[in-house]
């Protein structure tokens, strides 16, 4: 230990020494590489409102912030990030306390290979058998600490790695081991390098090691999973497919079971000027699989694989936090249709700017499963399950059976180069007691139409004010809701913004309440402020289809960020 | 672990901040999905632009949405625009069909676990990096009010023009 200290401190002396000599030396041709990061700060007073349900923060204020400083210099790069919650903002696992720094890393890169030593985000195919990611507003960091190597020449791509999952300031008790290769025919074969005709295909391999301490059952100490995929395409079509198999893996997720895990999806796709059109179908299951067979947190912890929900992902307040959708790992048949069309300029439908719509389906349902009676399963399987079968017809999920869909549509158009128009229709359906765990609604499944119509005028070459209307017409759960929007703006500068979400339809005449927002943004090149003050509704805040809980609250919001 | 911060902090002060002039060269996708290299980034000599968006950004689409109306402006300045996207792969599927629809005529890139993305330190979505001929950056802003993108193609303008705008 003071050896390392020792050889730090020298480390530091001698990386000081060019602003010792900076006055006699001329620097200014010579490279000593680059220093760039970037830094988010929130902090949030907490009023107790008894009235929407916000706990009583004992701290009254609590911050998350971080920072990340990269530096990089020819071939070499490194870097940290220091992290502080004090303590974590509520919504986030209050795992997250203290001061630390959880991701610190140094590469090389020489020629076609690339070293990379501490933490780094990695990801394989669409994710079924790994992908590490860092999303802080979600409280998501799952890189892996350890090694990583990859190769990237002509078309073909080879990545190796190993390491610990990192599991808020510890790191996972399993080891994630891992390589993937991808071969882009096109770059890999010279005659085939301008055929439109675009071919890639790839496979990857994932295990993870984790003794087995269980007192009761033998279980797996290397968990694998093999992934295998392909992407075609030509002049705007394409098709793509990816399918992943992980081996026997009992964890906490599975309830300790024996089964085997399987994911599927394909998609194809045709898009040319103006118009655009993809299919994405899956199924899957026994999909979970974490670095800690042991974890099964309701926070997105340790997760090697990621299976993307096949919806999408809305940015209206009542579409996209009230009832959003999260893949259900255990088992899961989904599918999604996404369109759009373009009216040409100066046609009948276009007018001046041309109109777009966008049209978009999601429909998502359960497996067929037969539970096993436990004293005919020996091998602990729990349930058998046909992966092609759907729990629940496709338009008439019946009684509480169905699990999800959602059709929308929305028109843009622009009136004039002031004034523009946009217009969304959504029909949910929604079962609240599997997709947020509410046991209590169970046979209430949610049936909404919602309807949002924004509208968008210029005043000035810099000011524009831009206001939403929204409204959400359900029986169930807790009834409708309203919602308004007034943004105004001042480029580059000002943003302020007043929102109300109005839950006018409640049954109970003491929740009819309002959630009432304001808030003041001010931006100058890459760094923001922002301050809002107001109630948050409890609900879900997802980003990139992935969800956190959050809880409802009253309070000062003070947001900074930067980048350098 | 501390000593680590330690001696980061001192390269920092050794260094001093130099501002990011050179693009990581990270491997990402075309919207094609063919591999593409960041160190590729160039427009022979002209001024171009990287922007971070997503499918899900409102502000995003509207920005690229706001250059798009008035491109042949920024056509005739010889600027070229990357249009990245950081849709990870549950929406990544949703790009081709939007950016074709809209009919964009900006090179589109997806970056769908966010590589470059943090290579380029963005923290949130809209991003703008503004480069010049030579590959310096010159500018950069995020989030995105109506009347910013006007104020983005005066830059492109003068340094379309040869004037240094630092």
């Amino acid at each position: 230990m003071q050896f390392f200290k020792g050889l730090v401190a020298l480390v530091c002396l001698a990386s000081t020494f060019p602003v010792l000599n900076a006055q006699n030396v001329d620097l200014s041709n010579v490279d000593l590489g680059s220093i760039h990061g970037n830094f988010d700060m929130n902090a949030q007073y907490y009023r107790k409102d008894s009235l929407i349900g916000a706990p009583d923060v004992p701290e009254q204020v609590l911050f998350n912030g971080f920072l990340n400083l990269n530096y990089t210099r020819g071939n070499f790069r490194a870097g940290l990030r220091y992290e502080s919650y004090q303590n974590a903002m509520l919504g986030y696992s209050p795992e997250y306390k203290g001061n630390g720094i959880p991701y610190r890393y140094a590469g090389y890169k020489i020629g076609a290979f690339d070293f990379t030593a501490g933490n780094f985000y990695e990801q394989f195919g669409n994710g079924f058998a790994l992908r590490t990611y860092f999303e802080p507003t979600l409280g998501v960091d799952n890189s892996i600490d350890g090694f990583r190597a990859t190769y990237s020449d002509h078309g073909i791509t080879i990545k190796t790695l190993i390491g610990t999952m990192r599991n808020y300031f510890t790191q996972s008790e399993g080891i994630v081991r891992g390589a993937d290769m991808n071969f882009q025919l096109n770059d890999m074969v010279k005659s085939l390098a301008d055929n439109p005709t675009k071919i890639q295909f790839g496979g990857a391999v994932t295990s993870r090691y984790q003794e087995d301490k269980n007192p009761d059952l033998i279980l797996p100490e290397n968990v694998m999973v093999l992934d295998g995929r392909f992407k075609i395409s030509r002049k705007g079509f394409s098709i793509y497919s990816e399918y992943a198999y992980k081996y026997n893996d009992p964890s906490a997720d599975n309830g300790y079971l024996y089964g085997n895990g399987q994911a599927l999806e394909a998609g194809v796709g045709y898009a040319q000027r103006g118009f655009g059109i993809n299919f994405t179908a899956h199924t899957l299951v026994n999909m979970a699989y974490r670095a800690d067979r042991n974890n099964g947190s309701q926070f997105v912890e340790e997760y090697i694989s990621y299976v993307p929900a096949l919806t999408k992902p809305h940015s209206y307040l009542l579409m996209s936090t009230l009832y959003p959708y999260a893949t259900q790992l255990q088992n899961e048949m989904a599918f999604q249709v996404d369109a759009v069309y373009k009216f040409k300029r100066n046609s009948l439908l276009g007018g001046k700017y041309g109109t777009t719509v966008f049209a978009n389906f999601s429909w998502a349902q359960g497996l067929d499963t037969t539970n096993l009676d436990p004293e005919n399963d020996p091998t602990r399987q729990g349930y058998t399950v046909n992966m092609f079968k759907p729990s629940a017809s496709l338009f008439s999920p019946g009684d509480s059976s169905g699990l999800w869909h959602d059709f929308n549509v929305t028109i843009t158009h622009k009136f004039s180069k002031e004034f523009s128009l946009k217009l969304t229709y959504q029909n949910l359906y929604y079962n609240i007691d599997i997709l947020q765990g509410k046991p209590e609604y169970r046979g209430q499944n949610i049936k909404a139409n919602v309807a949002v119509l924004e509208g968008k005028y210029r005043v000035t070459k810099t000011q524009t004010i831009r206001a939403e209307a929204q409204i959400l017409l359900t029986e169930q759960h807790d009834g409708d809701w309203l919602a308004f929007v007034a943004e105004y703006t001042i480029s580059p500068h000002w943003s302020f913004s007043i929102l109300d979400q109005y839950n006018y339809g409640n049954k109970v005449p003491e929740k009819q309440i309002h959630y009432f927002t304001t808030a003041v943004g001010y931006t100058k090149k890459a760094s923001r402020i922002m301050l809002s003050y107001g109630r948050q509704r409890e609900g879900l805040f997802c980003v990139g289809g992935i969800c956190r809980v959050v809880p409802a609250s009253n309070g000062i919001k003070l947001t900074l960020s930067s980048t350098f | 672990m501390k000593y680590t911060f330690t001696l980061l902090t001192a390269l920092a002060f050794a260094v001093g901040l130099n501002a990011q002039t050179s693009i990581p060269d990270i491997q990402i996708q075309t919207i094609d999905f063919a591999t593409f290299k960041t160190s590729e980034i160039n427009n022979d000599g002209k001024p171009f632009i990287i922007n971070f968006w997503a499918t899900w950004c409102a502000p995003c689409k509207a920005e690229l949405n706001a250059i798009n109306d008035e491109w042949p402006d920024w056509e005739e300045t010889g600027v070229k625009i990357y249009a990245v996207s950081i849709d990870n792969s549950r929406s990544v599927n949703s790009v081709q069909p939007y950016v074709y629809g809209q009919d964009w005529p900006f090179e589109v890139l997806l970056d769908v676990n966010s590589e470059f993305r943090r290579a380029m330190n963005v923290n949130n979505v809209p991003h703008v990096f503004l480069f010049d001929g030579e590959g310096n950056l010159v500018n950069q802003h995020t989030a995105y009010n109506p009347g910013d993108e006007e104020e983005l193609l005066e830059l492109v303008k003068k340094l379309a023009a040869g004037e240094s705008i630092k």
